[in-house]
């Protein structure tokens, strides 16, 4: 099973690719929103296109308040 | 429908609902694309009353106050039924609060029972002040078996023998309890009987009526008065039905356009934006010549239907467009925030009215509404059936207070007749938006006299709330403004808050302070967060008792400081 760090460094590779921003401009801690200039509901569609990467499913409430990559990527190590 | 003139309250009218269309769906829910729960009126009923039963033995009683905290599922009009078939007091609480803020409006309310969903309740036991809790009676639904739920029932198992008695509540009898804000300082719970519900309705289906047959999209929070009356009230009393869509995804929101064949849905405009994004992306990737023959037909459409729509012509210029939507959409709903007209005008040129509407939890749903007679972008539509507005004190343009008075209009804000005495004057709710009439009657919205700021997803966000997060700043004061309201522009949306920060003497301001603010900030959801802060170099004006005197010290900034001084965080 992959590491915490390999997931978190997948989805800030996943999220810099398909929101078109440069990936080194991405760190960890970064707040989603604002890195990416993204809203809610684009962050839906970055969360659908995880579940397809990891092959996991995450309800809509397990995003509620998680605004970092960090707490992302746990989200989905924990259901590895 | 039902004649509801002939009612009392709304449980009577649900209860004989239940009975009239009992072979109609009522209910489909859908996880994601994977159908879960699809009822009939009679399987509601025959779900409902077990569980009507097992509240009344559990001393549930006529006028005792219920909170529901559940995103949109059939457990929740299922309970709500069983609340009111009991005479109960229904208390809709926003799900995307947390935990402490649930907590906190739970004791608000003195709730006797509250019926949440597991993945809430957990973080309400996690809670700090989970302690306090003072709620007798907790039902979780789709608890995981064998988990510790801290005297909680199981949703599921909470159900008895035996038929309720039916407790009939009259017209002027507490029907909800709608907080519209408060979770951080002062709450604001919205007092409304049965007869602004029943009002509300028959106003509202007069003008968009549902009938066995239409199928509502039920997206917005329920807790939220638009999707309460519109996804659950109004089909309810209609015969229509209900479709709960689990996810906010937009593939599966598209998704259940089609499989649903959707009639109605209500969003909030950023949903709306959101839609019109994905369509434009999909109208540019289109060969020139497609795009060119779609933008004729669009032109076309757009000119035959310019005094009032024409579904089924729309539908033939456009087709593909209207597959995608399932092929039976008549309307979206469009509230809770300020919608953009080009957008409206974008879905209105593709036969796919988006009706515009004003209105505010303290009166109901919708105070006005958009008739299509012709369609208009620039308004939020004309008055409803029994709804008197008036413009109070208006400047040389026309634009002032905008004041309602309505059998819609909320009875009082719970615990607190001074800010009642403040917001109901002679009868008349005095509404804090600004705006005007036009000369073919219809209401114009051009900012707010209040500070507060509603975001694109629909949200009420009082300055007043959010400050809490700021305590222990180390500065010598601080507040939070709603930009427009320190700076008005006579316009809706785009709205941000602002931190306002006085330091202390010879203090400076450095990194570390700009850290922890942020650090603070992002403690908030992330639609109630400051766009951005400023320095102001006086005390803070106060009044005897200390408070911070709001409306000198915006009128004071919004002089002597440009907006673009806003450093943005």
């Amino acid at each position: 099973m992959q590491t915490a760090d390999q997931t978190l460094d997948e989805i800030l590779t996943l999220a810099a690719a398909h929101f078109k921003v440069p990936r080194e401009k991405l760190s960890p801690d970064a707040d989603f929103f604002k890195a990416l200039g993204i809203d809610s509901l684009q962050t839906l569609d970055l969360l659908t296109r995880l579940e397809n990467h990891f092959h996991v499913e995450l309800p809509d409430y397990e995003l509620q308040g998680v605004t970092d990559f960090r707490t992302l990527a746990g989200k989905i190590q924990a259901r590895l | 429908m039902l004649d509801l003139r002939q009612y009392t309250c709304l449980g009577a009218a649900l209860r004989d609902a239940l009975d009239r269309f009992s072979s109609e769906v009522c209910l489909i829910e859908a996880e994601r694309d994977r159908e879960k729960v699809r009822l009939t009126y009679s399987d509601f009923k025959e779900i409902a009353l077990p569980l009507a039963r097992a509240l009344e033995d559990a001393d549930y009683d006529a006028g005792d106050r219920a909170a529901i905290i559940m995103t949109n599922q059939s457990k929740w009009l299922i309970s709500a039924y069983a609340i009111f078939y009991c005479g109960g007091v229904l208390v809709p609480l926003d799900y995307k609060l947390t935990a402490a803020e649930h907590l906190q409006l739970l004791a608000h309310s003195k709730a006797k029972v509250l019926i949440v969903e597991y993945h809430l309740w957990r973080a309400i036991m996690e809670s700090p002040d989970f302690q306090k809790i003072a709620t007798k009676i907790v039902l979780v639904t789709e608890a995981p078996l064998g988990v510790e739920l801290a005297g909680a029932f199981r949703w599921e198992d909470f159900k008895r023998k035996g038929a309720p008695d039916f407790v009939m509540r009259q017209k002027d009898d507490v029907a909800c309890i709608v907080y519209s804000s408060g979770t951080g300082g002062r709450p604001k719970g919205c007092v409304l009987t049965h007869e602004n519900y029943l009002e509300q309705c028959r106003a509202l289906t007069a003008w968009y009526p549902f009938w066995p047959g239409v199928r509502y999209l039920s997206i917005l929070p329920t807790n939220h008065a638009i999707d309460f009356m519109v996804g659950f009230i109004g089909p309810f009393v209609c015969g229509a039905c209900v479709v709960h869509l689990r996810t906010l995804r937009p593939e599966f929101v598209r998704d259940a356009f089609v499989r649903y064949r959707i009639t109605y849905v209500s969003l909030v405009p950023m949903i709306v934006k959101n839609l019109e994004r994905g369509l434009r992306a999909k109208f540019d990737e289109l060969p020139s010549w497609k795009r060119g023959f779609l933008n004729a037909m669009i032109g076309t459409n757009r000119l035959l239907t310019r005094r009032r729509p024409n579904v089924k012509l729309s539908r033939m210029l456009l087709p593909n467009i209207h597959r995608g939507f399932g092929g039976e959409v008549l309307a979206l709903i469009a509230g809770g925030a300020f919608m953009e007209p080009s957008t409206m005008q974008f879905f209105y040129d593709l036969g796919i009215p988006v009706v515009n509407g004003y209105g505010l939890t303290e009166a109901g749903t919708a105070l006005t509404l958009n008739d299509l007679k012709p369609f208009r972008a620039d308004t939020v539509g004309k008055p409803l059936p029994g709804v008197e507005l008036r413009i109070l004190n208006p400047d040389a343009d026309g634009v002032g207070e905008v004041a309602v008075r309505s059998k819609t209009v909320m009875s009082h804000y719970l615990d607190d007749p001074e800010l009642t005495l403040e917001t109901i004057v002679d009868g008349w709710l005095l509404t804090g938006d600004l705006g005007r009439f036009e000369s073919g009657g219809h209401l114009q919205l051009f900012g707010r006299k209040k500070n507060m700021i509603v975001t694109e997803g629909g949200k009420n966000i009082y300055p007043e709330d959010i400050e809490t997060v700021f305590d222990g700043l180390p500065v010598k004061e601080y507040t939070v403004f709603a930009a427009n309201y320190v700076w008005p522009k006579k316009e809706l949306g785009r709205e941000s808050l602002v931190l306002v920060l006085r330091l202390e003497q010879n203090q400076k301001f450095d990194s570390k302070l700009l850290d922890d603010i942020s650090a603070r900030n992002r403690r908030l959801h992330d639609f109630k967060r400051v766009s951005g802060y400023l320095i102001w170099e006086k005390d803070f004006p106060r009044t005897a008792s200390m408070k911070i005197k709001r409306q000198v010290l915006a009128e004071e900034i919004g002089k002597s400081i440009s907006r673009d001084a806003v450093v943005e965080l």
